[in-house]
């Protein structure tokens, strides 16, 4: 199952001042089907996210990946833990991704103990720093100088790592993208910039608000990559590709073409500046999924059956999951005043009514 | 031995980044040029660019950038040539600094520490002049130390390094050339002030006056005069304005049973606000008058010297309320 195979991308890279890798990706039966496996185990944890939040377990915002899981999967199959990835507040595949367990997602979502933040965070802040996930960030464009930030972190102690900033298309117009960008080049810092184009700022389509929407390009002097985000693979090659050109030159830029099939967050149907026929089509022609399903089926690598029962699989450790999330406990009252700081030196915090309830920080 | 506040803030972050090789200094013009205010003299030929970085003009970038290499483990210190300028980035300060460890249940702390010159310098006008003492007081997740003497400056800024979360620590321009005497133990490389508790720089027991910054030094200079009137004035240094030290606030109220609360900030939601309700809700049955403030005109800082006078607390702004809080408006004189 080891066998090396190569797999054509599905379209060729288009590549922004540097020479573009080559199309030809070698993987093994092993990595396609845990590809297809760990990609259904993402959509059917959104689906099921979905509904959890429609039955009102899960409050508040609520984004979901599915569509853009290649991005996720093949930037993961590129990478080691010792790589820093830093996203924005659609984080549950990008932390599923890092090692982090179904049980910590929904009992995060649904605000208990046994959430990767214990519940404090919420769906936009998963955060696993020991597997190099910095989080899950709520303000559109922030994370793309924190992520050059660990960048300029792993240059200074020499650790010959890098740092992948994942933004959207939304995101790619803030100007500290630019700031923080520039920095990285001017120092050469270890820094991808994945721009994750879903091609919707929230309902914003990108041409709308973007006069370039060729966001590969849009870092001028530094070099950029447009990629097939369908395509688990050609996202493993690029960020492969990526990942030497920034420990040898500093940053690069990689435009995943991609897609939501969800709207924004829940509060948006996703009908409204956009057509049904073009999610429909989406589903039909680009899928991630169904892109590598078919891989494997017609490399004979397995077979039909073995693919439903996966699915079957797949469906049942969510449930699993659900089930146990929905049996830990909200946090205790106490939680409230935890991790304020790490060191509060015994200073006094305070409830809502400070005479009925106050803390002194540990 | 004596030395300047802008001595002290250089030989902590030279002691600091010789203890720590975790520790980098980042900001506009701290290397070459020394510093805009020339607190980083030297740093550069000592610790070279990797550590001391010079950034371009771009506020949002290089404080989002200290912040990612903190969550990483690195120990920036990153320098805003005035703290006006924090405002491009003061998104990073409170939402990724200062509620992370919290957002991650204590998976990512954010050791890192923002510093330059707050509040009003001499002839600068509105854009240059603005005190965050409270704005960023305001804020749990962040600590806020605020250094009068040189020694404040040593055992504050020495602490704020250390401490593993995100402090804001505000100096103030026109301190940076004021000479102090250092003790010893001071000098000493292992000095650090504990942060959340504030210094009773002067002991009284008529009035309590609570001062940060530039106006400890204005307070002294009253509680002086008043002295001279017959009025034993207590002056307060905050020291931290986050943690507040509310206890030593406190105990000194139900002393003295008077309060005059001054800074340099604009008075509506300022940290006299804050120290004033304090002492309301926890000692209110121990005043014997109403609580004062002197603070900042509440306009927008005017550039005009006479104005500008006007527009921030003077030496006799504090002399005169804390004779209203005594009851005694009236000259010692006349009444004797």
């Amino acid at each position: 199952d080891a066998t090396p195979i190569t797999v054509e991308t599905s379209v060729p890279f288009t590549a922004h001042n540097c020479e573009a890798p080559s199309r030809t990706v070698e993987t093994t039966a092993q990595e396609l089907v845990g590809f297809f496996r760990i990609m259904a185990l993402m959509r059917r944890m959104e689906i099921a996210a979905d509904s959890l939040y429609k039955a009102k377990l899960i409050r508040g915002f609520c984004h979901l990946y599915d569509g853009q899981e290649a991005v996720a999967i093949g930037m993961e199959a590129a990478i080691t833990k010792k790589d820093s990835i830093i996203t924005a507040y659609r984080d549950h595949c990008t932390f599923l991704g890092r090692g982090g367990t179904l049980l910590e997602v929904f009992s995060e979502l649904m605000g208990r103990q046994a959430g990767c933040s214990k519940g404090k965070g919420g769906s936009m802040h998963f955060y696993r720093k020991e597997a190099g996930f910095y989080g899950g960030h709520g303000i559109v464009g922030a994370q793309i100088p924190l992520g050059i930030g660990l960048a300029f972190a792993q240059k200074y102690k020499k650790d010959e790592s890098v740092s992948f900033a994942l933004y959207g298309d939304g995101a790619a117009n803030q100007g500290q993208l630019f700031e923080a960008l520039n920095m990285a080049a001017l120092w050469d810092l270890p820094a991808i910039l994945v721009c994750e184009n879903n091609h919707y700022g929230m309902g914003t389509a990108e041409w709308r608000a973007a006069k370039s929407p060729a966001y590969y390009k849009r870092g001028d002097y530094v070099p950029g990559l447009k990629v097939d985000g369908m395509d688990a693979l050609a996202v493993k090659q690029a960020c492969k590709f990526a990942k030497e050109h920034a420990l040898k030159n500093g940053p690069i830029i990689l435009e995943m073409d991609t897609y939501r099939y969800h709207g924004h967050s829940m509060s948006d149907p996703g009908s409204t500046y956009r057509t049904r026929d073009e999610i429909s089509g989406v589903r039909q022609e680009r899928d991630p999924i169904e892109r590598i399903r078919k891989l494997l089926l017609s490399l004979d690598l397995a077979t039909e059956k073995e693919l439903k029962d996966t699915e079957k699989e797949v469906r049942k450790e969510v449930d699993d999951a659900i089930a146990q999330a929905k049996e830990s406990p909200m946090p205790d009252p106490s939680e409230l005043f935890s991790n304020v700081y790490v060191k509060g030196y015994g200073a006094e915090s305070f409830g809502a009514d400070r005479k009925e309830v106050r803390a002194v920080l540990p | 031995k004596e030395m300047t506040v802008r001595e002290a803030l250089n030989s902590v972050l030279d002691e600091e980044m010789s203890a720590d090789p975790r520790v980098f200094l980042m900001g506009e013009e701290v290397g070459e040029y020394q510093g805009a205010y020339k607190v980083s003299k030297g740093l550069l030929q000592k610790f070279g660019p990797e550590r001391v970085v010079d950034t371009p003009i771009t506020e949002a970038g290089f404080t989002g950038i200290g912040v990612g290499a903190a969550y990483y483990g690195l120990r920036p210190v990153v320098e805003f040539m005035t703290f006006n300028f924090a405002m491009q980035a003061i998104d990073h300060i409170i939402n990724s600094a200062a509620k992370t460890n919290y957002m991650s249940a204590g998976n990512i702390s954010v050791p890192i520490v923002f510093r330059g010159p707050n509040g009003a310098a001499a002839g600068v006008g509105a854009q240059h002049s603005h005190c965050y003492a409270a704005w960023y007081g305001s804020c749990p997740g962040l600590k806020v130390l605020v250094p009068y003497s040189s020694e404040d400056a040593r055992g504050l800024l020495k602490a704020a390094i250390r401490d593993p979360d995100p402090v804001v620590f505000l100096e103030n321009e026109l301190m940076y050339g004021e000479r102090f005497p250092v003790s010893a133990e001071a000098l000493d490389s292992s000095f650090c002030l504990p942060i959340g508790k504030a210094k009773i720089e002067r002991e009284g027991k008529d009035v309590t006056i609570t001062a940060f910054s530039k106006m400890v030094g204005l307070s002294l200079e009253a509680a002086e005069i008043l002295a001279k009137e017959g009025i034993s004035a207590e002056v307060i240094n905050l020291r931290s304005i986050r943690p507040l030290d509310r206890s030593t606030i406190n105990a000194s109220v139900r002393k003295t049973n008077r309060l005059v609360t001054v800074e340099e900030g604009f008075p509506q939601h300022g940290v006299g606000a804050e120290i004033g309700m304090s002492i309301v809700e926890d000692s209110f049955g121990y005043l014997d008058a109403p609580i004062e403030r002197i603070t900042g005109a509440d306009v927008p800082m005017p550039y005009a010297a006479n104005l500008e006078r006007m527009a921030l607390p003077q030496i006799e702004d504090i002399v005169r309320a804390a004779k209203r809080v005594c009851y005694r408006s009236v000259p010692m004189a006349a009444t004797a």
